[in-house]
Parts: structure tokens; sequence; C-alpha cells
């Protein structure tokens, strides 16, 4: 087979289950969202943007983003060039640090309202210690930023070590040889990490927070599991449009809407993190 | 004033001793080369001087401190790397003015700095460029600039200019040392070519598997090796050595010939440098066996007595494999060796 041909042609198996399973059903959803029985028209979304409860979950599912994955940077930065730094039992603290990542979004939705509701493990801790006479409800309506807080907590156990992993993964291709350099050309250990790791890491940072924030976008069975129809986030009303509402025309619509929002905050992150040509490692 | 002192320094690497006890002493604004083969452990020492690598055991002094137990950073030393450690993020003027932006020095002085070290590198028209699209020779350029532009007490060096053609190299060998002289800096520059060491050295430190073989000025390295390996390593081609014979009371007899030389009771090896040898009545019988034009000279290859013996002759001379010549040594040029010691005896 001639050279320049062999790689669409290896590349062939992949594209074909892609549009099969992907682009197909994708087609499927746009031709829902926009079409009605009289040929192409708005009115799913004019009907999904009008409805009342689309302002307050779209603004839940930002705010969520928004107090989660900044927290969920930080700290994966943190562990992951704590990580980096030790000598001995990497591995064991690394896999350690991603169980999380091991368990589904429901369940650990479900694990942290046992440690929640009325009966959890921080209410029998409260009442054991004497803060409390009596088990609170702490995720009842009269406490929104209760459940918030929660939901934040879970968000953050989940999916950190996503990142983790990503960051921890891109610091090791860092050569020594930079830090060396920035060593002895007087940079501290806070400026090694400003002036070398950040910068270098932009291909990593780029590729763990669109997968983060893209996530972010479609949280649900955790919100679910916590926070029920307290807290109503976009996934939610997706599911609560096909499936309790039977209305698959205002799904899809929402649906399209979450995916621009994804593209629209992947052409940003893209963007914030472009690394300049020949200013690759 | 920055003197560097090195003592008693070794350094293992597991079970491999890179370094034995290395003794130096490297005098305020001296410029000192380190020269040996590949592997001999130079870049180790250079990085425990710069505090990139911990001895094993030893101290290292500069400008009367003790700076094993310092960072880098606070040593008063810049560093050029033997793999240059340009940053890829940062553009060449960015590269060059790193050190001096974590000084906190004013943007003009920067700019001024940069631009002044960028120009003797001849790389200020690469300022806005980023490393991934420099060369080798002009990111090993970058490197060194970066180096320079800190105006350090004291400047180590890890092979500068490897990477840079021949004429290029030359022009910045004589810039380099221009520059350090001028600006009094203390220089340890690492190479592993000889005409580099001899033209920039005050003084050359041949480096032999993890050993300072000798420290001594370029000309005393050429003229009196401390040891057989100095010899033969310095010297482009390297010294001649033949068994010399005791013949009693200083006199010893050399492939057939009678030298006076040192009183030893054994034997020892005669060496000769092969630009010392000419054609005469009387000498040593030489069969050439191969002979090598050079343009100034004619560098013949000849059998002495059953060993490998060359000669450095006249280029108007004609010679031609399987001729007898006559070669005769300068006077005084002849050194001896001890071939248990490897040691020089005078
Ligand atoms: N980090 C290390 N771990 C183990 N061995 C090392 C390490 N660094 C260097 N060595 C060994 O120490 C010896 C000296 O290495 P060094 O880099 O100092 O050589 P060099 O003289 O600079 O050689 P070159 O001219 O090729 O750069 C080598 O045999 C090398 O294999
Ligand atoms: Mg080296």
């Amino acid at each position: 087979m001639e050279a320049r041909l062999l790689p669409y042609f290896l590349i062939l198996p992949v594209t074909l289950f892609l549009c099969l399973f992907f682009l197909y059903p994708f087609v499927l959803v746009a031709q829902e969202a926009f079409g009605t029985e009289n040929g192409f028209s708005l009115d799913n979304f004019r009907e999904v943007v009008s409805y009342w409860k689309f302002p307050i979950s779209m603004k839940n599912t930002f705010l969520l983003a928004a107090a989660v994955v900044p927290i969920q940077l930080a700290l994966s930065l943190l562990m992951a060039t704590m990580v980096t730094k030790m000598q001995k039992g990497r591995d064991l603290v690394l896999y350690i640090w991603t169980i999380p990542l091991g368990i589904s979004d429901l369940a650990a939705g479900i694990i942290w309202l046992a440690i929640f509701e009325q009966s959890g493990f921080l209410n029998s801790m409260m009442v054991g210690l004497g803060v409390t006479d009596q088990p609170v409800s702490l995720l009842s309506y009269q406490t929104p930023w209760m459940v918030f807080l929660a939901i934040m907590l879970a968000e953050i156990w989940r999916a950190t070590a996503i990142m983790l992993v990503i960051l921890v993964a891109g610091i090791g291709l860092i050569p020594k040889e930079y830090y060396e350099a920035a060593d002895v050309f007087g940079a501290s250990r806070w400026k090694q990490f400003t002036r070398i790791t950040l910068p270098m890491l932009r291909p990593s940072l780029q590729t763990a927070l669109i997968l983060r924030v893209i996530l972010a976008f479609e949280v649900f069975a955790v919100v679910a599991a916590l926070g029920g129809t307290l807290f109503p986030v976009l996934m939610g009303e997706i599911y609560a449009y096909q499936f309790d509402l039977q209305n698959g025309g205002a799904a899809a619509a929402l649906a399209i809407i979450v995916l621009i929002i994804s593209i629209v905050f992947t052409l940003i992150i893209m963007r914030a993190l472009r690394v300049p040509k020949g200013a690759t490692i | 004033m920055a003197e560097i002192q090195i003592k008693n320094v070794a350094k293992n690497f597991g079970s491999y001793q890179a370094l034995h006890d290395i003794n130096l002493t490297i005098a305020d604004q001296e410029f000192m080369v380190l020269l040996g083969a590949s592997g001999c452990g130079k870049s180790t020492l250079l990085r425990i001087i710069a505090g990139l690598e911990t001895a094993t055991t030893g101290e290292v002094w500069i400008g009367g401190r003790r700076v094993d137990h310092l960072s880098p950073k606070d040593r008063g030393i810049s560093m050029v790397f033997q793999n240059y450690a340009v940053f890829p993020h940062l553009t060449v003027f960015e590269n060059i003015g790193f050190g001096l932006r974590m000084q906190k020095l004013p943007d003009d002085e920067v700019k001024r700095r940069v631009e002044r070290t960028a120009g003797l590198m001849h790389i200020e028209q690469l300022l806005k460029r980023y490393s991934g699209e420099l060369s080798g020779g002009q990111r090993q350029r970058v490197a060194v600039a970066r180096a320079l532009a800190m105006e350090p007490d004291v400047i180590l060096m890890d092979e500068p200019l490897s990477n840079l053609d021949a004429l290029l190299r030359m022009e910045m060998r004589a810039e380099l040392k221009g520059v350090l002289a001028e600006s009094k800096t203390t220089a340890i520059y690492v190479t592993h070519d000889q005409v580099e060491a001899m033209s920039m050295a005050d003084r050359i430190s041949v480096m032999h598997q993890g050993k300072i073989v000798q420290a001594a000025s370029p000309i005393e390295v050429y003229r009196d090796p401390a040891a057989e390996f100095v010899a033969s390593f310095i010297g482009n081609p390297p010294m001649n050595f033949l068994p010399a014979k005791a013949a009693g009371s200083g006199r010893w007899t050399v492939a057939g010939q009678n030298f006076d030389g040192p009183a030893s009771g054994k034997d020892l090896k005669w060496a000769i440098r092969p630009e010392d040898l000419g054609i005469a009545d009387a000498g040593f019988g030489a069969r050439a066996k191969v002979v090598e034009p050079l343009g100034a000279h004619l560098l013949v290859t000849c059998d002495v007595d059953g060993h490998q013996f060359r000669a450095v002759l006249d280029s108007e001379l004609n010679v031609k494999p399987g001729d007898v010549l006559t070669l005769a040594p300068q006077e005084g040029r002849g050194r001896w060796f001890d071939p248990e010691t490897t040691l020089a005896v005078a």
C-alpha cells in the first residue's frame, strides 16, 4: 500500500465507528431539536428557554462549575506537584488518590448522601459529640447553601483525580534540566512553579480543564442524589423533558444548548492556554 | 574576589565512583579549562561546583565561603549547561533575561544587558524567536548569552561552543575570552577540544577517569606532561613512546641511540613529540609506513625498532612508504616516564 494512504486506511475503522455511534445519533438529535411537523423551526428552543426552570438550572450549573473547577485545578496541581516530588511510595499514593475515579457518579452521590442525610454519619457524629441534641435535616429547602456545599464536596472528591492523573503525566514530561537552569539563575521554588511548571504544563492543563469543564456542564447523578429537585441543573432538566414530560424535542434542544456551551468553553480554554508556535518542548 | 577551592571532593553514583579525591584551586579571575575524554567526570565536577549535584565527600569554597550547603542560586555563579537547557516556552530575549528578571532588575537594564550579550554571541536578530525555531548552535549561543548576562563572579561553562562550526567557534572563543577577561570573571570551562583548551586557558586541568592528572599552564601541559595519559591525550598526533634501557649512571639506550637521562635504576620509557623530530645524518632508523600530507606538514607514520613512531616533517620532503629515514630528536625535547606508575621522571 502506498505510504501516503496508509494513515487514512488505518484510521478508517475508528472513523466509521464514530460516524455510526456519534455522528449519526448527533444528526438525529439535531433533527429532533430543530424539526417540527412543519419543517425547520426554533420552537423547541423557544419553549426550553422560556420555561421558568431554565434560568435557574443554567445559573446553578454555572455556579457549580465556577465553584468546583478552580478548586479542583488548584488541588490537582498541588497534589501533582507533591506526588512528583516523592521519592518512594509515589505509585501507592497515586493509586489511593485515584480511587474515586473508579466509582460511578451516582454511587459517589449516594456515598455523600449517606454522610449528609438526617440519619447519616455527620449527624450521628454531631449528636455523639454533643454539638446538637438531635439529628438535623441538612439537605432541605431551608438550607440551600448546605445542599450546594454537599454537592461541591462530592464533585471535588469524585472528579479531582481525573485532572490529577493528566497533570502528573504532564509534569513528568518536563525535563529536569529546566529546573536546574532555573535554580542556577535564581528562581525560588514558587517562581519555578509559576515560570517553568505552569507554562510548560499548558498542553496538559488544556486537556485536563477541557475534560473537567465539559464534565461539569454534564453534572447530573451527584446532584440528583444529593439535591433532588432542590438544585435543578441543565442535565437534570434534559432528563426531565425526555422521561418525565416525554418531550423529546425539548430535551434535544436543551442538549444542543449544553453542547454549544461546552464547545464555547473548549475554545476559550484552548485559546487561553495556547502554546505559541516554536515554543514546545 | 572569587577564588574557587575544591577540597578532597569525591563523588559516587551508587557503586560507581565518578570522581576520586579532587583537589583544585582556581585563582580569582583565572580561566581554567577542564579537559578530558568523554565520561571522565568533567560535567560531574562542574555540577558539584554549581550545586546541582552533591559531593559524596569533600568541600567546595567560592570566594572564601564554604558553599556545599548552599543552593545553586546562592553561590554567585552562572552556568552554561552541556544540554543548553534553554527554556522552550520563553523567547530568546526572555531566556537571556531570565536570571535578570529573577533579580528584579529594571526593564531598561534587562534590555541593555540582553542586547549586549546577544550582540556578543551574534544572535541579536533572534531575540523574538522561541527556542523551537532555533538550530542547535543558535540555542547553544543563547545558553552562553544567558550566563554572561548575569555578569557573575564565577561562570561555569560545559562545552559551550561544541555545536558551532569551526569558523564561528574560533570567533566565539576569542570573543568569550575577551569578555570574561574584561569583566574579571573567574571561569571554569569544560571541553574535550584540545585546541580550544590550549588557546583559551590560563591553566588546563587534564582529567582522566575521575582524577585530575595535571593542572598547569597550556605550554607546560604540552611540553612537560605529568603522566603518560597527558602525553598521549594532548597533542595531535600524540607523543611517541619508546622503551629505554639503562646503560648506567644516567645513560640510556633508546632504539640503538644513546641519551642522557634521569639517574633511575629501572627501565623507563622515552617520549618525543612528532613535531620535535627532524631528518638528520645520525639518528633512529625509521621505515615509513603511511605518509599523510597535511598541507603545512607531512605526517609520516614509521616503524622504529618494532614500535609505531610518528614524525611531522616538512611538506617539501619527498617521502614514500617504504623509504628508510634517519630521524633525530630536537635537543632537550625528550621526556621520560616510569612505565609502572606512568608518571613523568625528571
Ligand atoms: N546521574 C548519574 N548516575 C550515574 N552515573 C552517572 C550520573 N552522571 C554521570 N554518571 C557517570 O559518571 C561519569 C562521568 O560523567 P560526566 O557526565 O561527568 O562525564 P563528562 O566528562 O562530562 O563526559 P562528556 O564529555 O561526555 O560530557 C560517567 O561514567 C557517567 O556515566
Ligand atoms: Mg559532560
